[in-house]
């Protein structure tokens, strides 16, 4: 294992990352609610009364984010290198493992975390390992 | 109010995974190849993160209700079973291939970027399958219950 330090960005990765906690302090603090993006998106697919409207707002602020963004400065790049099969495969497993799992990146890594629930820590050891995994056996063992 | 509230937070959310990188897969890439040129920068965005959440949901867990007066709707402590673990290895697994988890894909969305929506569109899709797989489950305990009750 070596370091790319040449892509390494401590200073934006930290601050994206305290912004990202402020965003969810701001969800928990005002509307008593979990920043969990798949929670909030699958939510939708089994829509309750009353329980909707702030849904549909939270990801309408997340699709806004980039045109808020450039008008301050210039977006950073969106690098998409994985080929459209590839894309809808992985989509259909973030959606069903997400679902199952009851939460993505942002539930448990970020706000369980934070919670240091012992549900969430294991979620987020098993998609972090099976990120490595699936990254390694892409890469390194199949080649692509 | 608590849609406008819900609004900023998630423009503020969305920013936030702008600027620390997590909308670009190909950084994502980067920090889960921990055997090539390995990217740490993604470990201090989960540590900037959970820094201030840690502080919110210390503050948030002592009050019966919201600054607003909304209920709090905090997860009550759950089982760790097979479901847990093996839809947080399902997720790995897609995370890995594509570089994208559900906020980067929606914020990349908002960035105009196609091969977002072929994800997003995948990923809804997924989320769907699990409702109806859950209803059929439901409606399958529902007949067992009725049949042994008859």
């Amino acid at each position: 294992m070596h370091n790319d330090w040449t892509a390494f960005t401590p200073w934006s990765a930290a601050i994206g990352g305290v912004i990202i906690g402020v965003a969810a302090a701001l969800l928990v603090l005002v509307n008593g609610r979990i920043a969990g993006i798949s929670g909030i998106v699958g939510g939708l697919l089994r829509p309750a009364p009353g329980d909707v409207a702030w849904r549909l707002a939270f990801v309408a602020g997340l699709v806004a984010a980039p045109m808020g963004y450039a008008i301050i400065a210039a977006l950073p790049p969106v690098v998409i290198e994985a080929s459209y099969p590839t894309l809808i495969v992985a989509g259909l497993l973030v959606g069903i493992g997400t679902r199952y799992g009851a939460g993505c990146t942002s539930g448990h890594g970020v706000c369980g975390v934070s919670r240091l629930s012992p549900r969430s820590i294991v979620a987020t050891l098993s998609f972090m390992a099976a990120g490595f995994v699936t990254v390694f056996v892409v890469r390194h063992i199949l080649g692509i | 109010m608590y849609a406008c509230g819900a609004f900023l937070a998630g423009l503020v959310f969305g920013v936030g995974l702008l600027v620390s990188g997590m909308v670009n897969p190909a950084k994502v890439l980067g920090f889960l190849d921990l055997a090539g040129p390995w990217d740490p920068s993604l470990a201090l965005v989960m540590a900037g993160a959970v820094a201030v959440g840690a502080v919110a949901f210390a503050f948030a867990g002592r009050r019966a209700a919201t600054l607003l007066g909304a209920p709090l709707s905090l997860p009550k402590a759950g089982r760790i079973d097979g479901r847990l673990v093996l839809g947080s290895l399902a997720f790995g697994v897609g995370w890995g291939l594509a570089g994208f988890c559900p906020g980067p894909a929606l914020v990349a969305l908002g960035a105009a970027k196609v091969k977002a929506l072929a994800f997003v569109a995948a990923m809804l899709a997924g989320m769907l399958i699990f409702e109806v797989a859950e209803r059929a489950r439901a409606n399958g305990s529902d007949a067992r219950q009725t049949g042994s009750s008859a």
